[in-house]
């Protein structure tokens, strides 16, 4: 019920992206979906469960934040949704491929073709400047757009042959946005995106992400432990103690510069 | 050019000092290959080529006088291909503007032109009329040291009479490649030369018409040369022969193949000691590399780089490095071939010497580096590969260190905590710490190896110039002379003290052991030429006996005590049998020694000797030379002086310039140990290091945290370098002694101290060359920066 009510929604602000079948009824493509997922670090007595069991669905052109503390399981999901680690038990699905036993060499192609991933600390490689750090996607991406584009949408078109050393924290974290933005993924994975920017700084990242979101239709996971940040998102899935605690549907958005923290 | 490819490139040019110090090292082993292996195969080549083209013999064999009927019954022998029979002899030469005597070695040409074997190459002019008794053709090298042109003469005391010899061309020969005088220890053109003479004039001069006194042969392929030998004696015995020997004991041939085989053994022993250590070092910085870049590496992974594509990306980053050093290899390589061919050129006489390196060379030393820092830096790349993504973001778990014995040893010796840090390090990666104490003790025996060739060389001087031989001159007869000759060449200027000796040559033999060597025998109480035994005390050889130098003595298998059964060759071939009462260190030759008295008795013949060896006064030496000149039956004078002072010049030289290139590889070496090491220690302590330092370290506290396990590592090395380069020299020690000399291995202590100051000080150099970077680094950015 509540999905459906979720999806009706999102039809209406994605006009565009998410025009229905004719005749078929206003439901969301569910692009990820998880079943029972556990992850387990560790051995014996040091076992620790990152993951208890997580049941989620994600859609199509939505923006979602992952809220929680520290050690909650967040970070460990968003790895697993993205191809970067496996789930102890349980299954996972990126629309009908099942990602759970995928090889190696599969993950790669899956991260390659369809994930951009944004880091907290944005993981930009500091021998590159801005314009070859996304280059460094572009050029084994299928179908990307040219690096000096995803800058663009960015706003750093004046910056692109700057180093990571020689830019402010706010722009290094919107090239390695540009950077995840540029291969055109289907799903933005966001890891504590402003958790290294003052508030100011991450509200620009924040405007960034909304605006590509909004203007390509790209799945967002936002993870963050600032619960401010909730208010910009469709859906806020909170977590706790590596379960999903609650998930809220937003009735009420506010644009990242109404956001203060 | 792909993202990928460029940060490659600019890794590379931020890493370049780490990679350049590896390179270096590298580079030492990519040149010494090129160089060994292209000079081995360029002078190898050249030999066959020019033995084949110029129809070298396979066999020699030098008579007393057989008459020439003999050469067909030596061609019939199965298994003979060719026979040239010569007459041969030495001589004194007159040389105009040359107040030294000088010796001749005179060849007969056959009369119907060219010889058939052993064919001397014309370098200029032409061969001498076949009628003629004047005409000569010299060699090449001879013609050069004494500024002859064509139409120059010179006089030669040909068997008691002088003759005006006119020179109508130069030539070289395949024979004379290394043209060693009588008595020499190195090659002197100016005091020897080979002179080509037609048959007749010297069959005349020597008193051989009809006759021979040298052949050689050349066998057919796959015959066996013993057999052959064999039969040769047979039919040379009964007219004095010496005794037929093979390529493996012609005089010019067996240097060449000393040389030959000292570039095989440089080309295959350096090499893989420095590939070995460029390997290491390579794979201690890579693995530095890929924790540093972890995140980097997860990065990638994230965004789709397969596990193939950031593998190669680290080894592509380790083959720049190949790609550096074979380019300074191949430089340095060439400049080595150019410098080992101009020492060529002055000791060996090619005419065509190719010191053209072929492609191949260059390809398996390019190859070879590339595959040392492929193989350095495999495990680095493939733990690249391996790492999970998820994990490489995360920031490195701390290095686990366990509590142990060690750790309670520390506790019980109150150490303090910097030294605690630094131990618990060494122990901590055992694996890197002894591969880094290895390393500087190679860079320590580098030097230590070859040092001792100095000292070495200097016992031979002192053994054999100042205890031994201690005559001024030797002059040699062309056969035995009666005593009488003694009061003869006393009575010559300059001339203040003269003693006979008979020399012999003989094959010794006892059970299934045999050698071919000389005996030389003389008076007891002689000053001049002295036996000098393991106390430096000089030895007279009792009537009886015979005394052996210690590598005759153990070829023999023989000890004082047993029996030794001496073939006199020439002669009447008598076999003794002699106990040896005396074996002697000597450095020189296989040397066996005898009493003069005794060896005339044995032989029943009246006293005689062949050569005198005298004592000068230096004042009126060159009266002297313009005497000898006139001397009936001397054949070559040895200047002992000058033999003396042209061994040490060469060793001088040559030494001087080998312990300065070890000293370099040495430094090469240390350099790329510490330097990376230190460098890979600052950037794995950066924060701990700035922690300390915040908490109120001096810079000097911090650095001998830092440093401390570098220069203790390299104080460790340097008992083990000692040890690794004693066990090198003595190999070399070995491996360098042969029929023709004996090296002795003599370390003194000054050569362990030399070595381990060079490496130490570049120890020290390269870490303070690190400290510059530690006291420029920002403390509180150090902090700030993400693992």
């Amino acid at each position: 019920m509540l999905v459906n009510v979720f999806a009706r929604m999102l039809c209406q602000a994605h006009g565009r992206a998410m025009e229905p079948a004719k005749g078929a009824t206003h439901v969301a493509e569910i692009v990820f979906r998880t079943q029972d997922v556990t992850k387990v670090y560790g051995t014996g007595e040091a076992r620790i469960y990152a993951l208890g069991g997580v049941d989620l669905e994600l859609f199509a052109g939505e923006i979602a934040v992952l809220l929680g503390p520290s050690g909650s399981g967040k970070s460990t999901l968003l790895n697993i949704l993205g191809g970067l680690d496996h789930a102890t038990s349980g299954r996972v699905w990126f629309r009908d491929t099942e990602l759970t036993d995928l090889p190696d060499r599969a993950l790669t192609k899956f991260r390659r073709d369809h994930v951009g991933f944004v880091f907290q600390f944005y993981n930009l490689v500091p021998s590159l400047t801005a314009r070859e750090n996304v280059q460094l996607v572009t050029d084994v991406s299928p179908d990307p757009m040219p690096a000096e584009e995803a800058l663009a949408q960015v706003g750093l078109t004046d910056r692109m042959d700057h180093f990571p050393s020689e830019m402010s924290g706010g722009e290094q974290q919107r090239v390695a946005i540009a950077r995840a933005i540029a291969k055109r993924p289907e799903i933005l994975l966001c890891d504590e995106p402003t958790g290294a920017l003052d508030s100011s700084t991450g509200v620009q990242v924040l405007e960034v992400l909304q605006d590509i979101n909004e203007r390509f239709g790209t799945t967002t996971v936002i993870i963050t432990h600032n619960a401010d940040i909730q208010r910009m998102a469709h859906r806020v899935i909170q977590f706790q103690d590596g379960k999903i605690s609650s998930v809220v549907i937003n009735d009420e958005r506010l644009a990242p510069s109404e956001l203060v923290w | 050019m792909q993202a990928l490819d460029r940060k490659l490139l600019r890794d590379f040019a931020r890493l370049w000092k780490q990679a350049l110090a590896i390179a270096l090292v590298l580079a030492c082993g990519v040149a010494i290959l090129l160089t060994g292996l292209g000079m081995y195969t360029a002078l190898s080549e050249t030999r066959e080529t020019y033995y084949e083209r110029n129809r070298f013999a396979d066999v020699f064999v030098t008579v007393n006088r057989a008459p020439e009927r003999l050469a067909v019954e030596l061609a019939a022998i199965d298994g003979v291909w060719a026979v040239e029979t010569r007459t041969t002899g030495n001589t004194v030469l007159d040389v105009p503007g040359n107040p030294r005597s000088v010796t001749g070695r005179i060849l007969s040409l056959p009369i119907d032109g060219t010889p058939r074997l052993n064919v001397p190459v014309l370098t200029t002019g032409r061969l001498p009329d076949p009628t003629s008794t004047t005409e000569v053709m010299v060699n090449a090298n001879f013609a050069i040291a004494n500024g002859f042109a064509l139409g120059d003469t010179f006089s030669a005391n040909l068997n008691g009479q002088k003759r005006q010899l006119t020179i109508t061309g130069t030539a070289q020969s395949p024979e004379f490649i290394y043209t060693i005088g009588p008595g020499a220890l190195m090659p002197d053109n100016a005091t020897f030369g080979i002179i080509w003479m037609p048959q007749p004039a010297v069959a005349a001069a020597f008193d051989m018409t009809g006759a021979f006194n040298d052949v050689s042969l050349k066998l057919t392929a796959g015959v066996s040369r013993m057999a052959i030998i064999a039969e040769v004696d047979r039919l040379l015995d009964p007219y004095g022969s010496l005794g037929a020997y093979g390529r493996d004991l012609h005089p010019s041939d067996s240097f060449i193949d000393a040389e030959i085989a000292q570039l095989r053994n440089m080309a295959s022993i350096l090499p893989p000691i420095f590939f070995g250590i460029s390997a290491f070092l390579v794979s201690m910085v890579m693995g530095r590399i890929i924790m540093l870049e972890r995140s980097q590496i997860g990065l990638l992974k994230a965004v789709g780089y397969s596990n193939l594509e950031v593998c190669l990306h680290y080894l592509m980053l380790a083959g720049l490095i190949a790609v550096v050093a074979v380019g300074i290899g191949w430089g340095v390589g060439g400049w080595l071939a150019r410098l080992l061919a101009g020492q060529y050129a002055q000791y060996f006489d090619f005419p065509f010497l190719i010191f053209r390196t072929s492609p191949w060379v260059y390809a398996v030393s390019g190859i070879a580096a590339l595959l040392t820092t492929t193989l350095g830096a495999t495990q680095a790349a493939i733990k690249a590969a391996r790492l999970a993504p998820a994990i490489a973001m995360q920031p490195p778990a701390p290095p686990k260190f366990k509590r142990s014995l060690i750790d309670r040893a520390m506790a019980n010796m109150r150490l303090s905590q910097p030294t605690v840090m630094i131990l618990r390090s060494l122990f901590r990666w055992p694996v890197r710490s002894a591969l880094t104490t290895l390393g500087l003790a190679l860079a320590v025996s580098t030097i230590v190896a070859p040092s001792f060739f100095d000292y070495a060389l200097d016992k031979i001087v002192d053994s054999a110039f100042y205890e031994s031989n201690r005559q001024d001159a030797m002059l040699v007869f062309s056969h035995d002379m009666p005593q009488s000759v003694l009061s003869t060449t006393a009575a010559l200027p300059a001339v203040l003290q003269t003693e006979g000796q008979q020399f012999h040559p003989v094959i010794l033999r006892s059970g299934i052991h045999e050698k071919r060597t000389t005996i030389q025998a003389s008076h007891p109480g002689t000053d001049l030429s002295r036996v000098i035994d393991s106390t430096g005390a000089a030895l007279d050889v009792p009537p009886g006996g015979v005394v052996l130098t210690e590598r005759l003595a153990m070829h023999l298998d023989v000890g004082i005590g047993d029996r030794v059964a001496a073939e006199f060759l020439g002669g009447r071939k008598e076999t003794h049998i002699l106990t040896v009462t005396g074996t002697i260190a000597q450095y020189f030759g296989l040397g066996a020694y005898m009493d003069l008295d005794y060896v005339n008795s044995l032989l029943r013949q009246s006293s005689r000797i062949s050569l005198v060896n005298v004592s000068l006064d230096d004042a009126e030496v060159l009266d002297l030379h313009a005497r000898l000149k006139d001397i009936p039956n001397l054949v070559s004078i040895v200047m002992m002086s000058d033999t003396r002072r042209s061994f040490s010049d060469t060793i001088e030289q040559s030494i001087g310039a080998m312990n300065l290139v070890y000293i370099i590889i040495a430094l090469l070496i240390t350099v790329g140990v510490t330097y990376n090491g230190a460098r890979i220690q600052l950037s794995e302590r950066a924060r701990e290091l700035a922690s300390l330092r915040i908490l109120g370290f001096t810079r000097a506290e911090v650095s001998y945290i830092l440093f401390g396990e570098t220069l203790l590592l390299s104080l460790l090395a340097q008992p083990l370098g000692w040890w690794i380069g004693a066990q090198i020299a003595n190999a070399m020690a070995n491996s360098f002694s042969s029929d023709l000399y004996n090296m002795p291995l003599v370390l003194h202590p000054a050569i362990f101290a030399r070595a381990s100051f060079f490496v130490l000080l570049a120890s020290f150099a390269s870490v303070m060359l690190v400290r510059r970077r530690l006291d420029k680094q920002n403390l509180v950015s150090v902090m700030k920066v993400r693992e």
